[in-house]
């Protein structure tokens, strides 16, 4: 295969596992480029993407916006804190007015889950979902795929615990996808009140005990216990959070081998992991990192292929 | 379909031997050079004259790295299909290195241009010469000739010309396909 089967990236549910090999195989190329010397390529130099952040955002927008600048893109930058969108216009009508100066690509982060494909079906023109509410965050999901397999070899047949706030995470859900569509075995771990019902019928499998999740696996991807999503108490406070679902030096310490360990960031040293685990040798977190922007250049360029002249 | 040899094994045996020969009375102990060879079929080609420097000239020490052009090509978003990537391989610096690029066919020049242009991410070399085994030299698009040749070949547009190497294709031959 060596074009995507889709024209925009609106969630790893939409996309074949022949799309996510063919990122990860374009991904090598340009993680190689951004270790040279003069880490820029030229092939982009006719387009311009707006990154559209409807929600604030530091890491994913710096990640993108890096991307696009080492494939030569223009980039323009827009944040709903200082637009329109606060006098009242709507969603469609803000995107086309920035289509409208001939931007051919739009990364987006909106609060709404949905929101990119409600935008993909309304403008003409290629759309990323850089995460939408609690539903996708498609690129997130990729690199921390790609980063198993550096680190691992393989995503098939690895066993990855998800551990934390499962209900509001679009971190969670894009990973749930991206793992099951490579053949991973998948677990969520995390307080009764912070995993959705049901979960089980996206193929995974539910355990609220954090020992025993991690005996159990070769990957854990920790998630950031997000506060400013949380509209009612779901657990007591975050101390007695810590107690039962935080990583730590002395349950690494109980298993019989070595776990990878993940995180989205930003972490929350303390909570979800502790310093020195979150600084030792088997967490990738600061690889997750690299491999974003090369993840990100692979998924811009091939859908950038498909824009017509 | 109609294709004729235009070299067998013994006629690129004597071309490696010559080129190999060129590279050293230039670049004698090759302190100060490095060879690259043009992703995807130009290593193919690098990888044959690095062995006959190595086996038959005893030449040491030898910096040889792999380029890929695709992200510098001037014909991204012209195509159906995205360009396809190669491995890139270069484990030194360029910078004031006289580079000698090793490429199997020459023909439009376009993919010379986009190597130029890619090769400065590792360093501004001294100099940069353009090593081609078959020099299609009426078809060029751009001011750009080679400085070893193998053999020059006139070839028109509507033919190829296809360069299979032993180690990669199972033999040793240069075909002129017409189509």
């Amino acid at each position: 295969m060596s074009e995507l089967s889709v024209n925009h990236l609106l969630g790893i549910k939409y996309l074949q596992k022949e799309d996510v090999e063919l990122i990860f195989k374009t991904a090598d190329h340009f993680k190689e480029v951004i270790n040279r010397p003069i880490k820029k390529v030229p092939s982009l130099q006719d387009i311009t993407i707006a990154n559209l952040f409807f929600e604030n955002s530091t890491r994913t927008r710096l990640s993108f916006e890096l991307a696009e600048k080492r494939l030569s893109a223009d980039v323009v930058n827009f944040s709903a804190a200082s637009s329109s969108v606060k006098k009242g216009e709507t969603l469609i009508d803000t995107v086309n007015n920035i289509l409208s100066m001939k931007v051919d690509m739009v990364v987006m982060r909106h609060p709404n889950p949905g929101a990119g494909i409600f935008l993909s079906r309304h403008v003409n023109s290629s759309i990323i979902n850089a995460g939408d509410g609690a539903h996708e965050h498609p690129t997130q999901a990729l690199l921390d795929s790609y980063s198993i397999r550096e680190r691992l070899g393989e995503v098939a047949g690895k066993k990855v615990v998800i551990v934390g706030d499962i209900l509001h995470s679009r971190v969670a859900l894009s990973n749930i996808f991206a793992l099951k569509l490579q053949g991973a075995e998948v677990k969520v771990c995390g307080p009764k009140t912070l995993l959705p019902k049901h979960i089980e019928s996206l193929g995974v499998t539910v355990e609220t005990d954090l020992t025993k999740a991690l005996q159990w696996c070769d990957v854990a991807n920790m998630l950031r216990v997000q506060n400013e999503r949380m509209d009612i108490s779901y657990f007591p406070s975050t101390r007695e959070y810590a107690q039962q679902f935080q990583l730590n030096k002395k349950k690494l310490e109980q298993l019989d081998r070595e776990i990878v360990i993940m995180h989205p960031g930003p972490i929350n040293r303390g909570v979800e992991l502790t310093s020195d685990v979150a600084d030792a040798e088997n967490a990738i977190i600061l690889d997750q990192v690299q491999n974003g922007v090369a993840v990100r250049m692979a998924v811009i360029y091939l859908l950038a292929s498909g824009i017509s002249r | 379909m109609g294709q004729k040899i235009l070299l067998n094994a013994v006629e690129i045996d004597v071309i490696l031997h010559r080129l190999a020969c060129q590279l050293i009375e230039k670049h004698t102990d090759f302190k100060n050079t490095v060879l690259i060879g043009i992703q995807p079929r130009g290593v193919f080609f690098a990888d044959r004259i690095i062995k006959v420097l190595k086996e038959e000239y005893h030449v040491k020490d030898l910096d040889y790295g792999r380029l890929d052009i695709t992200f510098y090509r001037d014909d991204f978003r012209r195509g159906e299909k995205p360009l396809a990537a190669n491995k890139t391989k270069i484990d030194f610096i360029v910078e004031d290195k006289k580079v000698v690029f090793i490429d199997d066919v020459l023909y439009t020049g376009r993919s010379i241009r986009a190597a130029l242009t890619a090769v400065q991410s590792f360093g501004r070399p001294a100099e940069i010469e353009l090593l081609s085994f078959i020099d299609r030299r009426f078809s060029r698009h751009l001011p750009i000739q080679p400085d070893y040749n193998g053999r020059q070949v006139d070839a028109i547009n509507e033919e190829k010309v296809i360069v299979n190497w032993k180690e990669n294709d199972g033999e040793d031959v240069v075909y002129l396909v017409s189509k």
